[in-house]
């Protein structure tokens, strides 16, 4: 078995990983870092994010604000203390970007343009037209080729953890285009695996994204938190779940039901704005969590459209001029096109909510450190207590630079000073992973990786869906169980060395079982309602502060249910309120403007 | 639902001395991309079939496929848009790996060669003042998603790999033209070459095949008509 030795591993070159091996490379140069990724990074899903990024920008604009509208956003579940920290790093990091060349979007006069967005108070939205994502990545990859500290393993797939006692001291690894095992030996390991949306079947996600780096963690003893937080985007093409941006709402388009009629201001986020006139937190500006439950509710009451088999509402852009679509929105242009064969600017597109993101993930301090020595996670895979029950539009992409540059750090200054791991034990459980390996192959009567998937994704759907209930949850559970247990006779039939994609999606499954089950696991214990995560059970329709204002955390245990334990969130200056938009929104900042508020 | 006959090529490295075609039929309607056609082969009829994809949604730049002869994105080639056989091959002018996995370390090693970052002794704390006019004379270039296909379209990259190609060369546009840099004189020993963009033969393809409509071939041009700048400025330094 091949064994490389490096300081520091960084596992997913996305955003975050590539941000936080730029920040190593940059904090202690001595140091060599390996970017280790299962496709090449500028394939990562961060190219897919289009809408933008948030900072604070605007004179008119503050750090409250910006805290304030995630907090509240987060139904109160963010811990504060890193919410603070990040409104007031997110400028510097997006200026950090434009400085390595990132085509961010401008006003007339040269300065960088901000736009509206959902659940943000003021235009606070850096972009680069609407593939900030897309910009963000090719920028940062293009800025690490500066660096010759960092090595790239393109096409390798992390297996597991190496360990030594409860230090993390590397990652070994399956060459995909050779099918041999290495062993990546390293003081530090950080984690920018990405989210988990393919455990569920209708998604706006890449295929890659399937929870790996999250799976791991939790198996090797870290906490997966908050995981019942499942965003759903209101806004993905039917069928396929192609994201269509937040950010043609932010640019005035607007949600109709069948009837042609809005309706969003029957959800408590009216009045109904003027068309072209949109305001920010109201109507389509409000938060994910809220305009995805107004769709299920519209659906309920028949008011769905339907393509192609599929309960629709439709987004509505054809009051803007075809030139601003053009240079605000040209992708979501082509992608209507290209994929529902609608010109924006002549007919809506049939929308529906999708799967987007996984809100919670390995639980982390505010430095990005996991309870095991020498691990770090950041990104989409991590939960570091940002985004609480319901993330805001835009909050991701500066996380991703924020948090990135800080595990980059954190890393960087914990491989400085630690000591080489005992490579002989690294060399016993490498072995045993071979083994491991090596009997995974055979054949299958009945079952298959690819039908296990979409029961799984199914199952999913239906159970942790949009809104929830105990029965529901209880038989996801169960099936889940039954579907793990189908798993351990599963084999993989290809014995192909070279690219075997059947070996990668099995493991990817096992993962992604893993995952799934957290999910629906934390979901039957929070018997409450808040943000995404939406009971509808008798007495637990509301949000519960007394019993459940306080993240979930889920410890893996073997062939058996997670054990589940309790942590207080960290709340530092905005005391539980109600959330509120449109109308109550703005009765609610009039009385805290007299009161004066508490924030920062 | 109608069905579909594609025609896939195979290559095994670890068995086949030679690709080998190989028929599957397959159902699909008016949304089924070229992607959703393979996916579905490799799910339900022939689980070895190797190919790279992620995003369906035709920005990570992945499922490159030759459809028919022609360079495509996989997802982004829609199956009622063929009446007949659809055969789909490798990406031409790469080194076949696995099935439709070509290696792309060449694609890769050219654009690191052109220096693809900012270069400037820029030290400030603010953000560059850059203008929606200055944007727009290098946006378009910055709008490449590394698919590759390009360089399959490129006569000249598969009679001489060592040709920097249409996506490195508009990459080096892409930074030479963006008025934050000021990296031009170190890219141009690269453009100058004759790997570098006078390789170019002007046959245009590569413009015709792109995804994102970028005009790899009106890049390669503006790069020659630097590089000759270059040359003749160069001829009046002492």
């Amino acid at each position: 078995m091949q064994i490389l030795q490096t300081d520091i591993i960084v596992v997913g070159g996305g955003g975050a990983g590539l941000r936080a091996a730029i920040a190593a490379a940059e904090a202690a140069p001595q140091l060599s870092i390996t970017l280790l990724s299962k496709v090449y990074p500028m394939r990562s899903h961060t190219v897919a994010a289009e809408g933008g990024a948030a900072a604070v920008t605007l004179s008119s604009d503050s750090a409250a604000a910006h805290f304030h509208d995630t907090v509240s956003g987060g139904d109160w579940l963010a811990d504060q203390p890193v919410v603070e920290f990040f409104v007031k790093q997110a400028y510097r990091e997006l200026v950090q970007l434009e400085h390595w060349g990132c085509p961010w979007s401008r006003q007339q006069d040269g300065n960088v343009a901000v736009r509206r967005f959902g659940g943000m108070k003021t235009e606070r939205t850096w972009f680069a037209a609407d593939k900030t994502g897309f910009h963000i990545l090719h920028t940062l990859f293009q800025t690490s080729l500066k660096y010759p500290a960092i090595k790239r393993l393109d096409e390798y797939f992390m297996l597991d953890l190496l360990r030594a006692g409860e230090q993390v001291v590397g990652v070994l690894a399956l060459a995909l285009n050779s099918g041999e095992l290495v062993q990546i030996q390293a003081k530090s390991v950080i984690l920018a695996t990405g989210g988990a949306g393919r455990v569920f079947h209708y998604h706006t996600n890449g295929g890659i994204v399937t929870g790996d780096g999250m799976a791991l963690a939790y198996r090797h003893g870290v906490a997966l938190r908050d995981m019942e937080f499942v965003q759903y985007h209101p806004t993905g093409l039917p069928g396929s779940g192609i994201l269509i941006t937040e950010a043609c709402r932010g640019e005035g388009a607007v949600l109709l039901n069948k009837h042609g009629k809005r309706y969003l201001q029957d959800y408590g986020l009216g009045p109904e704005t003027a068309l072209g006139q949109p305001q920010n937190k109201q109507m389509e500006l409000g938060p994910r969590d809220k305009l995805s439950q107004a769709f299920w509710h519209e659906q309920q009451a028949g008011r769905c459209g339907d393509y192609n088999g599929h309960a629709v509402v439709y987004l509505d852009l054809r009051h803007l001029s075809r030139a601003h679509l053009q240079q605000r929105l040209p992708f979501i242009c082509e992608l209507a096109k290209a994929y529902v064969n609608i010109d924006p600017a002549l007919a809506a597109i049939p929308i529906r909510p999708a799967v987007h993101y996984t809100m919670g993930g390995i639980a982390t301090d505010i430095n990005c450190q996991t309870t095991l020595p020498g691990l770090y996670a950041v990104g989409e895979c991590a939960s570091v207590g940002l985004h609480g029950a319901n993330r805001l539009g835009s909050n991701s992409l500066s996380e991703l630079l924020v948090f990135g540059r800080v595990a980059g750090e954190q890393a960087a200054h914990y491989a400085s000073q630690c000591p080489a791991a005992d490579s002989k034990a690294l060399s016993v459980q490498s072995e045993m992973s071979q083994r491991w390996l090596n009997r995974r192959f055979g054949t299958n009567t009945t079952d298959s990786v690819a039908q296990l998937r979409q029961d799984m994704t199914l199952t999913m759907e239906q159970g942790c869906g949009i809104y929830r209930t105990g029965e529901g949850l209880a038989h996801c559970q169960q099936q889940l169980q039954a579907l793990q247990q189908r798993y351990q006779q599963l084999k993989v039939t290809d014995r192909s060395k070279v690219f075997n994609s059947e070996l990668m999606q099995y493991l990817e499954l096992g993962f992604g079982l893993d995952v799934a089950l957290a999910i629906c696991s934390a979901a039957m214990a929070r018997t409450e309602s808040r943000g995404a995560h939406q009971r509808l059970d008798s007495g637990m329709t509301v949000r519960n502060d007394a019993g459940f204002l306080c993240h979930s955390q889920l410890y893996y245990k073997a062939n058996s249910l997670p054990h589940l334990s309790w942590q207080a969130v960290q709340i530092s200056s905005l005391p539980p309120a109600q959330r509120s938009y449109g109308a109550d929104n703005a009765a609610a900042e009039n009385s805290a403007d007299s009161t004066k508020g508490t924030q920062p | 639902m109608i069905d579909y006959q594609l025609l896939i090529q195979r290559y095994d490295p670890e068995h086949d001395n030679e690709p080998r075609l190989q028929r599957f039929t397959v159902p699909g309607d008016h949304t089924t991309s070229v992607l959703d056609a393979l996916l579905y082969v490799q799910q339900k009829l022939e689980v070895t079939l190797g190919l790279r994809w992620s995003c369906r949604m035709a920005i990570c730049g992945s499922c490159g496929v030759m459809v028919n002869g022609i360079p495509k994105l996989g997802c982004k080639t829609f199956l009622r848009d063929y009446h007949s056989d659809i055969t789909i091959e490798p990406l031409a002018h790469f080194a076949v790996e696995k099935d439709l996995i070509v290696d792309m370390t060449q694609f890769l090693a050219h654009l690191s060669a052109i220096k693809p970052y900012l270069i400037n002794d820029y030290s400030g704390t603010t953000v560059h003042k850059q203008t929606p006019a200055q944007l727009a004379k290098y946006q378009q270039f910055s709008n490449c998603i590394n698919c590759g296909l390009c360089y399959s379209a490129c006569p000249q990259f598969g009679l001489n790999p060592e040709f920097l190609g249409p996506a490195a060369i508009t990459l080096a546009q892409r930074y030479n033209l963006d008025s934050r840099d000021n990296g031009k004189a170190a890219r141009m020993p690269q453009l100058n070459g004759k790997n570098g963009a006078w390789g170019c033969t002007f046959v245009g393809f590569c413009s015709d095949v792109c995804p994102k409509q970028l005009d790899p071939a009106a890049a390669v041009n503006q790069a020659k008509v630097e590089s000759a700048k270059d040359f003749i400025i160069s001829m009046f330094k002492p």
